[in-house]
């Protein structure tokens, strides 16, 4: 066994010089990969949000919801419950998400005065999500496979050294044409995104800080502030009690649990 | 050991407080009338009327038990009818593992479809309190739900049942005449009988939804029949045309006892989002279909800008008796719906059903959008037109002995238009 494995790694050794050089793309792609790789296996985990809507003139309004999400397995994608606290007029109001790889979601919204589950129709990604700089597409989970790559160039950020990479949607309903991140090298967070528009211009900045360590694993963000250059509006989002391990299963996110979500 | 316990009893609290959660609303509605009123004793213009809704909630066992209760009360202006309280909900839910149950009070919704809520059974409608029919009144149930990878099984047991409610004299718009609450029965357990349903319900990933549910028990609608006269009434009915001065005939609710099949279909296909309800219904007169289908579709980032125009057509039918039938027997909805996806969820909503026998036209306007983080404001306006004259008392029962079964389609609430504006302050 380990003559084998001592094997591979040779033969491997000795491939790598072989190889043509890796393009742009390929780097971007393996960079996607390994940011996803250590972002996989987080089982479960809630947290609670706060959205902080700041208006051109410094107007603020908030909004806080909470999320549970399930990770998938194989092709199925993550199933996540988002509950709104506020605004009040929203309170109770549930969305069930069921994402995939490879095409459109499943959505629906509880409204609790009718005590009725809509089913979401309209393919809204570069919509903004409650009335936010973040639109559905910017809240949904980032798959390999949603965009293809092209590196860039390593550049610092702050006292790390970031790779620098575009990426381009595969979606055709996708708002934008082009996304660039920052995602450093030691742990693979995205530190910064700029978002360019259908008409290629620079349309939005995303700025991620106050990183935590969960589980001795998994990096999250504790806000994430979005800045719309075109508008001049923001928005801020802070996570807070990130719990990994709660013991949600599929029975948490069907119909029947959407019902009840409080 | 004594204070251990005071100890421990104070780090238990603040928990118990945290799952016990009151909460609830409180709303002020105006109406303006732009017609006269063909009765007289609802002949007013203005209207006001106040809701207040309390929300208890307390959860335990880590969530897996629930308990709700909802106390409603509405109080009106004019009309001592939509005066009332309710009990919306008082349950307890518990859940297992693959199944739950729902003992109590509650409000079950089924359905797909804008237009006609055909399917949907489980509750009376609170009619008097909203005239869309959207409000419902808490329904007594022993509900046993199990999530199953083939469906969503619902089974109900329904203890007791609820009278509809209707505008009284002085209502706006109200029945020709009024309601009586002496209601009849076709049980003769009158409204003790222990009415069943079921429904299944599945998901399929490629987009298809499908709910088929039956109903067994006492009609949540029922057929409004003129009380019968005195002789001396009908004696003038008939020489004179008229009624006596005086006469205060009502239409007396007959609920039957039916079975009704319900189907739900919907499937989501490129943005498109295309719905049937369809049900057959025996035991009130001759057993009838109706249905209603269409689509739905959102035009999102209309403008350039964030918004999104939404797009709803409906095609309602069914083959009931002519004079049993609803307005809706060959009617088509259009309706759409502006979002602006701003700050204070700003919508507006356009809709008309229109009669494609007889021309009638029920349009509905609706715009809101929320102040602040507890308060929301709404414009509302209805206007009925083309719609036959309202018949009076005499008129009613004259037709009624010469046997004409005419559908009055929309005629009941022609001149009830009317524009309105509430506030709901959430607390």
């Amino acid at each position: 066994m380990k003559v084998r494995l001592l094997l591979a790694g040779l033969a491997l050794a000795c491939a790598v010089p072989v190889l043509h050089a890796q393009t742009p793309e390929e780097k971007g792609l393996e960079i996607a990969r390994e940011a996803d790789r250590r972002g996989a296996g987080f089982g479960d985990f809630q947290a609670d949000m706060r959205m902080v809507l700041i208006t051109g003139r410094g107007d603020t309004s908030e909004r806080e919801l909470r999320v549970s999400t399930l990770e998938g397995t194989g092709e199925e994608g993550d199933k996540s419950l988002t509950i709104f606290d506020t605004p009040r007029d929203v309170r109770g109001t549930a969305l069930l998400t069921y994402s995939y790889k490879t095409r459109d979601d499943d959505q629906w919204l509880y409204l609790p005065a009718l005590r009725r589950v809509k089913t979401i129709a309209s393919r809204n990604k570069s919509g903004p999500f409650m009335g936010s700089e973040f639109s559905f597409e910017d809240m949904r989970g980032q798959e390999v496979e949603k965009y293809t790559y092209k590196y860039l160039r390593d550049e610092a950020c702050g006292e790390l050294t970031c790779f620098v990479m575009e990426r381009y949607p595969t979606d055709e309903n996708s708002g934008y044409t082009k996304q660039v991140a920052w995602i450093d090298q030691q742990e693979y967070r995205t530190w910064k995104v700029d978002y360019y528009d259908r008409k290629e211009s620079l349309l939005k900045t995303l700025t991620m800080s106050d990183f935590a360590q969960y589980q001795d694993r998994f990096w999250q963000p504790g806000k994430m502030a979005m800045v719309n250059h075109q508008t001049g509006k923001a928005t801020d989002l802070f996570w807070s009690n990130y719990r990994y391990d709660t013991g949600l299963t599929e029975a948490d996110f069907n119909q029947n649990s959407l019902k009840r979500a409080r | 050991m004594v204070w251990r316990h005071s100890l421990a009893a104070l780090l238990v609290l603040p928990s118990l407080a945290v799952a016990w959660e009151f909460r609830g609303e409180a709303g002020l509605e105006g109406r303006y009338f732009t017609q006269s009123s063909p009765y007289e004793a609802a002949d007013y213009s203005t209207n006001g009327s106040l809701y207040l809704k309390g929300e208890v909630f307390h959860e335990w066992n880590n969530r897996d038990d629930l308990f709700t209760f909802i106390p409603y009360l509405r109080v009106d202006e004019n009309d001592s009818e939509r005066t009332h309280a309710d009990i919306r909900e008082l349950s307890w839910i518990h859940v297992g593992r693959g199944w739950e149950s729902r003992v109590g009070i509650r409000k079950v919704f089924w359905g797909v479809t804008e237009g006609r809520h055909l399917v949907d059974i489980i509750n009376q409608t609170d009619l008097v309190d909203q005239v869309d029919g959207e409000e419902k009144l808490g329904q007594p149930m022993l509900n046993l739900s199990t999530v199953r990878d083939w469906g969503i099984l619902d089974l109900f047991l329904l203890p007791g049942f609820r009278e509809r409610t209707y505008a009284g004299e002085e209502g706006r718009p109200r029945t020709p005449l009024p309601v009586s609450d002496q209601a009849r029965y076709e049980s003769g357990a009158e409204d003790k009988r222990v009415d069943v349903a079921l429904r299944y319900q599945q998901y399929f990933n490629n987009g298809l939804e499908l709910a088929l549910s039956h109903f067994s028990g006492t009609s949540r609608e029922p057929l409004l029949l003129p009380e019968a006269l005195s002789p001396q009434q009908l004696q003038a009915l008939l020489l004179t045309g008229s009624l006596p001065a005086g006469s205060d005939p009502q239409l007396v609710p007959l609920y039957n006892v039916i079975d009704q099949t319900g189907l739900e279909l919907q499937y989501l296909n490129n943005g498109w989002l295309w719905k049937l309800e369809a049900i057959t219904r025996s035991g009130q007169g001759d057993r009838f279909t109706a249905l209603d289908g269409g689509f739905e579709y959102t035009q999102v980032g209309v403008f350039d800008g964030p918004a999104d125009l939404g797009w709803l057509l409906e095609y309602l039918w069914e083959d009931r008796d002519e004079a049993l039938a609803s307005p809706f027997q060959d009617d088509v909805l259009l309706a759409t719906r502006f979002t602006f996806n701003d700050v204070a969820s700003t919508e507006i909503l356009a809709g008309v059903i229109y009669d494609l026998e007889n021309d009638e036209k029920a349009i509905n306007l609706e715009s809101s959008r929320r102040f602040g983080n507890n308060l929301k404001a709404s414009l509302e306006a209805r206007f009925y037109t083309d719609t036959g004259k309202p018949l009076t008392a005499s008129e009613l029962y004259l037709s009624a002995l010469q046997g004409r079964a005419e559908n009055p389609g929309l005629s009941p609430v022609s001149r009830s238009d009317f524009i309105q504006a509430e506030v709901v302050y959430y607390f």
